[in-house]
């Protein structure tokens, strides 16, 4: 008998072609980046992250983020470590060492409360942690945004938008979109190298009108990188 | 409070938490300097100092494992003497950190943000200090895995229901747990750093362990879960820490330890000595790396009011410890008790009452809440005192039992002293190397609060439709209505 075939699994489904370029948007305060993220979700792009050396508030919404399943990570390690911890302690006492110890019996489980807690607490700790690094695909030591000299400023003081294209003519949507959202300066990362996008490549608004989208008169940006 | 500290923060309408507006990039500047440029001429001299005193602490420790335990005052009736106090005090201080970055997170005390990092490094390094003890007090390090569940040749497993074996794993895992909250705060200052690295050595150093964080909202997103979570987790973890460590005492029968007010009572003493670790170290090191401006005086001054707060706790408790052994109606109990005041160490429980219910007092005035001086002072004898309320809780119980023929009198030898002197060291050895190596603010979340930060939300003709992912806001937290205007 022939078993139906059963969906691949997610890391073996042909993924969408991959992009083969990014394009990296910077915005000089968290106001820029969160309404370029609003329009950015709305367009309905796939591949997208914005980047900043905070976290801002309110980007969730704008970027329509679920809910993060960290807490569940949580939630299992740390009911498993304070049963792990419970479980120890009956092994060992009722198990592999029975004593009696004060008149009381073998498993006198309020005298090991402390230790199950301390065992959850430990279980929940390293699940917020292994959450945390699971569910944000990291350590990754690589990426291709670390390409762009720009982009060490991401955790300085300066506000990136990136969208991930597959070949020219998506490529060139998403320039579109960028440039829509008024950014100080827009970089193509591709095969090619890293590249600056000169202003009105794709209908891109002229620099005076993009200057009332940001907010007026912040001291973070330094002077001379005004846009 | 100086006229910087008093600016008021546009946004919020209260006073802003970093004084002079440096901005985002001033942020980044001020921090990473000291751990990019070279060190003051004063760092080095410390280091040196450190050093000299983590020396003593080998040279204590490798002649107390090749003579043993005879090189201390331990002897009975006072079989407990200052490795367990030094151990006692080192968890105390090593509580703070935990408050500051876990508790004051949680009640949205942003404030914390100045300080948390090197809190949190201060509270680690008193952890291994307080660790050495346990670990080298029989003398016999060798056989410390007789602590651990682990099957060995004896066939002999620890007996859970003691509260030393709790202290075991407290402790321990306290440690763990502080890294850990240490170390997540710590990611994206590592990428700040590694973004900033001029020699190839400093990027690879930082890169590593900066795991390649790129400042992805998708990842602040959890991280901002996880950090919560880990805040949530370590508030109860501190309060059980110390807690456990005053079952030792409170679990026996012995007048003096045998009270049930022991564990709020020892919290609240391990925070209050934290704490003025915290100013002690801040005071020099805002200074010394001119970060005056993010460590400010409206830090310090709601430090001091903590320290009010938990140091008259502290008195309450010694009173109600009197008034008990007192309507307790047990003889022993009240010998106990006059015979702390009034006995032979009746000079080392008045130093305690002095430096720890009185000398706090003067915070009652806000002149001397941000006085660098009286901070300073202060917490310095807030530290003397707490490491005596150790020693008379400690020796005092011990030294006159039950049989007056067994009274006796401790006095510590010199290689007591010299060990208490080695782990000062090691705890200012790290300290140091901490404030050389990596940034001492955690400068993600300085600007995070800064007035520039607060997004104002999205202009008005782009938020009409709500995102359809997005997590329902939930009540009372509800972002504020755009102006229709």
């Amino acid at each position: 008998m022939k078993l139906p075939k059963l969906p691949a699994p997610p890391w073996k489904r042909a993924a969408a072609p991959a992009p083969d370029t990014l394009l990296l948007a910077e915005y000089a305060g968290p106001d820029g980046l969160l309404a370029a993220a609003d329009r950015v979700r709305r367009a309905g792009w796939a591949d997208w992250d914005a980047h900043s050396p905070f976290p801002v508030h309110g980007m969730e919404r704008a970027m329509g983020l679920a809910p993060s399943r960290v807490p569940w990570y949580v939630l299992v390690l740390g009911l498993g470590g304070a049963a792990g911890g419970m479980l120890l302690q009956w092994w060992v006492s009722a198990e592999a060492y029975p004593l009696v110890v004060s008149g009381k019996p073998y498993f006198s489980w309020p005298a090991f409360v402390p230790i199950m807690f301390e065992c959850g607490v430990l279980g929940g700790a390293l699940g917020a942690v292994a959450g945390f690094l699971a569910e944000s695909r990291l350590p990754r030591h690589h990426h291709p945004l670390f390409d762009s000299a720009r982009f060490e400023r991401a955790s300085d003081d300066r506000f990136f938008l990136s969208l991930g294209a597959a070949g020219r003519e998506e490529g060139d949507r998403a320039l579109r979109l960028l440039e829509e959202t008024g950014p100080a300066r827009i970089e193509r990362l591709g095969p090619d190298g890293v590249a600056e996008v000169p202003a009105g490549t794709a209908g891109r608004r002229p620099p005076a009108a993009r200057e009332t989208d940001e907010p007026p008169a912040r001291r973070d940006v330094p002077p001379e990188d005004a846009p | 409070m100086s006229r910087a500290a008093a600016d008021i923060d546009p946004v919020v309408g209260r006073p802003a938490l970093v004084a002079g507006e440096p901005g985002f990039h001033g942020v980044t500047e001020a921090v990473a300097r000291p751990v990019e440029w070279k060190p003051p001429a004063g760092w080095y001299v410390a280091f040196a100092i450190s050093l000299g005193m983590l020396g003593m602490l080998g040279v204590s420790v490798a002649w107390l494992f090749w003579e043993g335990v005879g090189i201390w005052g331990n002897n009975l009736p006072v079989a407990w003497g200052w490795p367990i106090v030094n151990f006692v005090f080192w968890v105390g201080i090593g509580h703070a950190g935990t408050l500051i970055s876990a508790v004051l997170f949680l009640f949205r005390q942003k404030w914390r943000t100045s300080i948390n990092r090197a809190a949190e490094a201060m509270t680690l390094f008193a952890v291994a200090c307080a660790l050495t003890f346990p670990t080298i007090h029989t003398g016999r390090p060798w056989l410390d895995y007789w602590m651990l569940p682990v099957p060995n040749q004896m066939s002999m497993w620890p007996q859970f229901r003691s509260p030393l074996m709790w202290d075991v794993f407290a402790v321990s895992i306290y440690g763990l747990v502080s890294l850990l909250f240490w170390y997540v705060g710590l990611i994206p200052d590592l990428a700040t750093m590694r973004d900033r690295a001029k020699t190839r050595v400093r990027q690879v150093a930082y890169g590593l362990f900066a795991l390649g964080w790129r400042g992805s909202q998708r990842h602040w997103w959890h991280y901002e879960k996880a950090y919560l979570l880990l805040a949530g987790l370590a508030t109860p973890l501190v309060l059980s820490v110390h807690s456990v460590v005053s079952f030792d005492f409170a679990v026996s029968q012995l007048p003096g330890w045998h009270t049930t007010i022991f564990p709020p009572y020892f919290v609240a003493g391990a925070i209050f000595s934290g704490l003025a670790m915290v100013i002690t170290l801040m005071v020099v090191c805002r200074v010394a790396f001119g970060l005056t401006h993010i460590i400010t005086l409206l830090h310090f001054d709601r430090m001091a009011k903590l320290i009010l707060l938990t140091g008259t706790i502290v008195g309450y408790a010694y009173g109600i410890e009197f008034f008990i052994a007192w309507f307790s109606g047990n003889p022993f109990e009240q010998f106990a008790f006059l015979n702390r005041a009034l006995g032979p160490y009746a000079w080392a429980y008045w130093i305690m009452v002095s430096c720890n219910v009185i000398s706090p007092q003067v915070f009652w005035l806000k002149r001397a809440r941000t006085s660098i001086p009286v901070l300073f002072v202060v917490s310095i004898l807030v530290n003397v005192g707490m490491w005596f309320e150790r020693f008379v809780i400690v020796v005092t119980s011990l030294h006159r039992d039950f049989m007056p023929s067994s009274w006796g009198y401790f006095s510590p030898t010199f290689w007591d002293v010299a060990t208490l002197v080695g782990s000062f060291g090691l705890f200012f050895t790290l300290f140091c190397l901490f404030v050389r190596f990596l940034p001492m603010v955690a400068m993600s979340e300085v600007k995070g609060v800064l007035p520039e930060a607060k997004s104002h939300g999205l202009p008005p003709d782009q938020t009409p439709e709500k995102p359809e992912r997005a997590p329902a806001p939930r009540p009372g937290f509800a972002p504020e209505p755009e102006p229709t205007s």
